[in-house]
């Protein structure tokens, strides 16, 4: 008995202390979030003489949010990254699950060279692609500084990550037997694909969708390439070029980088299960 | 059934699979092979003709003393990150999977880093450097944070160090706590009854049986690690004298700041071969790991 009492109290101790270390780890890694919002409320020369207070010597201010907002174009700049961000990702989805189908049912020898050549690919470095890009696109055909030039070539580089996922999932998950049945009822190839199996791949979709969606909004290299007008900065452009030009003035600079921050912290709030069991998902295969 | 014809086969592979194949020969293979065929040249980015100069880029690549700096730089700064950052991740994994109250609500916490950009994120711990650490130093005469950190040569590279620990030990995590979750519970169970402590269950039995945790995590954060760009530029932008510029930094500068495309180019298919050989040994020695337990 007292042996027990003895091992029970040492296990709350340890829990405690693995409660502290976690919880101490924890403020370690929201620090500098925390700072952002403190100082956000502040007016520069505030900023400057204190970091560190969690209000200012001269009191609230909301001034900082609208002039950002101008400057930085926020607007133009979310809905620049909102539409490149959702037709990158449901393009890449629906051309990556139809290639993986075709792959996975006909073991033709083109599809077998498609494949290895997409799975040998995953290890070429962007850096690699980027100055023929620009030389091919820029120079050649001259079609840099559209959105959808973008959204072509986010989606050429997440294909082939893409279709490995799905080649995957539909290798395990979807059985033959329902697509026969439904050929059997009718169907054809297409009309099997849309109607059965791409129901069926649901899961795959949106650890795809998660994974690629996150990468395309917070991208900076390759858009920052191909989008060279100001009209058409994304987010991560907009955010580099407003500290370029604002960066003595740290209250607007901290007005921008939670604006930057927001949508997809405000969007974590309420697909937080998903995009963690996503991220698990899209990393473990 | 007409499945068999060669024309059912191509409107077939052209339904599903033709435009997948152009684009993705559109975006990566037509530029890596004209990529190829670029470091032959000197061309400066502007002009239309591409002078061919055979092997000369591949020679200044080679006696371009700043661009190995910047190589051996990327090395050490990979080396210490990868390792930190894995032993943090695996270090909270293992916590986070041990029945701590709040499980879940930390998991998702620490992941939270990996959900913003590397320019915002660069920003930010550039505010932390500069001015937090700072005030901190001067209130608490504190010698060695009352100078920020980002403006000497060492410190830069460590500062660089820290944001890459703390921007990818969330998301490693995730995988190290999905490899915690696959161990089965009736080995450990048996582990246990056998008389194992703690520890000797976690090094005996739990990382063996994660082997592929650690091949994925590893291979994640050393390609991560080497290709880092976006917080290099916000954060130091190469500085304090050049003394900060990685590997993808100096390519991207040799080729659209300074023009010389060709050489850029030799130099990031030299980036990417040394990436290439990493990446395989890395996975090979990795992979015998697993066969082994």
């Amino acid at each position: 008995m007292d042996m027990n009492e003895k091992a029970a109290k040492g296990k709350k101790i340890r829990h405690a202390v693995k409660l502290i270390v976690l919880v101490l780890l924890f403020l370690c890694f929201i620090f500098p979030f925390v700072l952002v919002v403190i100082n956000v409320f502040k007016t520069k020369g505030d900023i400057t003489s204190n970091p560190l207070a969690l209000i200012g010597a001269h009191g609230f201010t909301f001034k900082n949010f609208p002039e950002a907002i101008r400057k930085m174009n926020f607007g133009s700049a979310f809905i620049n990254s909102f539409i490149i961000t959702v037709f990158s990702t449901v393009i890449t989805i629906l051309l990556s699950s139809m290639t993986a189908f075709l792959m996975v049912r006909n073991k033709w020898k083109v599809n077998g060279i498609l494949f290895g050549l997409m799975i040998a690919s995953m290890v070429i470095p962007f850096q690699v692609l980027m100055i023929p890009l620009v030389s091919l696109y820029g120079g050649w055909l001259g079609i840099l500084n559209h959105r959808a030039t973008l959204i072509f070539m986010h989606v050429g580089f997440s294909l082939s990550m893409a279709t490995f996922m799905f080649h995957g999932a539909i290798h395990t998950n979807v059985p033959v037997s329902l697509e026969e049945a439904a050929t059997i009822d009718g169907c054809t190839r297409w009309q099997t694909y849309w109607k059965i199996v791409f129901p069926l791949l649901k899961p795959t979709i949106a650890t795809v969708a998660i994974i690629d969606a996150m990468a395309f909004w917070n991208d900076y290299l390759l858009p920052s390439l191909v989008l060279g007008r100001k009209e058409l900065y994304t987010l991560p452009i907009a955010t580099q070029a407003f500290y370029g030009t604002y960066s003595t003035d740290m209250g607007l600079v901290m007005a921008a980088l939670l604006l930057a921050m927001l949508p997809i912290l405000i969007l974590y709030l309420f697909l937080q299960r998903y995009i963690v069991e996503g991220v698990t998902a899209g990393a473990v295969k | 059934m007409k499945t068999s014809t060669t024309s059912y086969k191509v409107r077939q592979f052209l339904l599903f699979g033709g435009v997948t194949t152009f684009v993705f020969c559109a975006v990566v293979i037509v530029p890596f092979l004209y990529g190829l065929y670029l470091t032959f040249t000197s061309w400066d980015g502007v002009s239309k003709e591409k002078p061919f100069v055979a092997l000369a880029n591949y020679a200044t690549t080679f006696a371009d003393s700043a661009y190995w700096q910047a190589l051996g730089r990327t090395l050490v700064y990979s080396a210490i990150a990868v390792v930190l950052v894995n032993a943090l991740a695996f270090f909270l994994a293992y916590m986070l999977t041990s029945g701590v109250k709040g499980q879940n609500f930390f998991r998702a916490g620490f992941f939270v880093p990996n959900l913003i950009g590397g320019i915002v994120l660069g920003y930010v711990w550039k505010f932390v450097f500069n001015r937090a650490f700072v005030a901190v130093g001067e209130k608490l005469n504190i010698g060695v944070l009352s100078d920020s950190w980002l403006a000497t040569t060492n410190g830069a590279l460590l500062c660089l160090i820290i944001v890459s620990v703390w921007q990818y030990a969330g998301y490693m995590m995730l995988i190290y706590v999905a490899g915690f979750m696959s161990v089965s519970e009736d080995v450990l169970e048996a582990a246990r009854i056998d008389g194992c402590t703690g520890t000797q269950t976690l090094v005996h039995i739990s990382v063996p049986l994660m082997a592929s945790s650690f091949v994925q995590c590893l291979f994640l954060t050393i390609t991560r690690c080497f290709m880092v760009y976006d917080v290099n530029l916000s954060l130091t932008n190469g500085e304090p004298f050049n003394s900060s510029v990685l590997a993808a930094m100096h390519v991207y500068n040799q080729a659209f700041k300074y023009k010389n495309y060709g050489a850029g180019q030799a130099e990031a298919v030299v980036l990417f071969a040394v990436c290439a050989i990493v990446g395989v040994l890395q996975v090979s020695i990795g992979k015998k790991a697993e066969v082994e337990a």
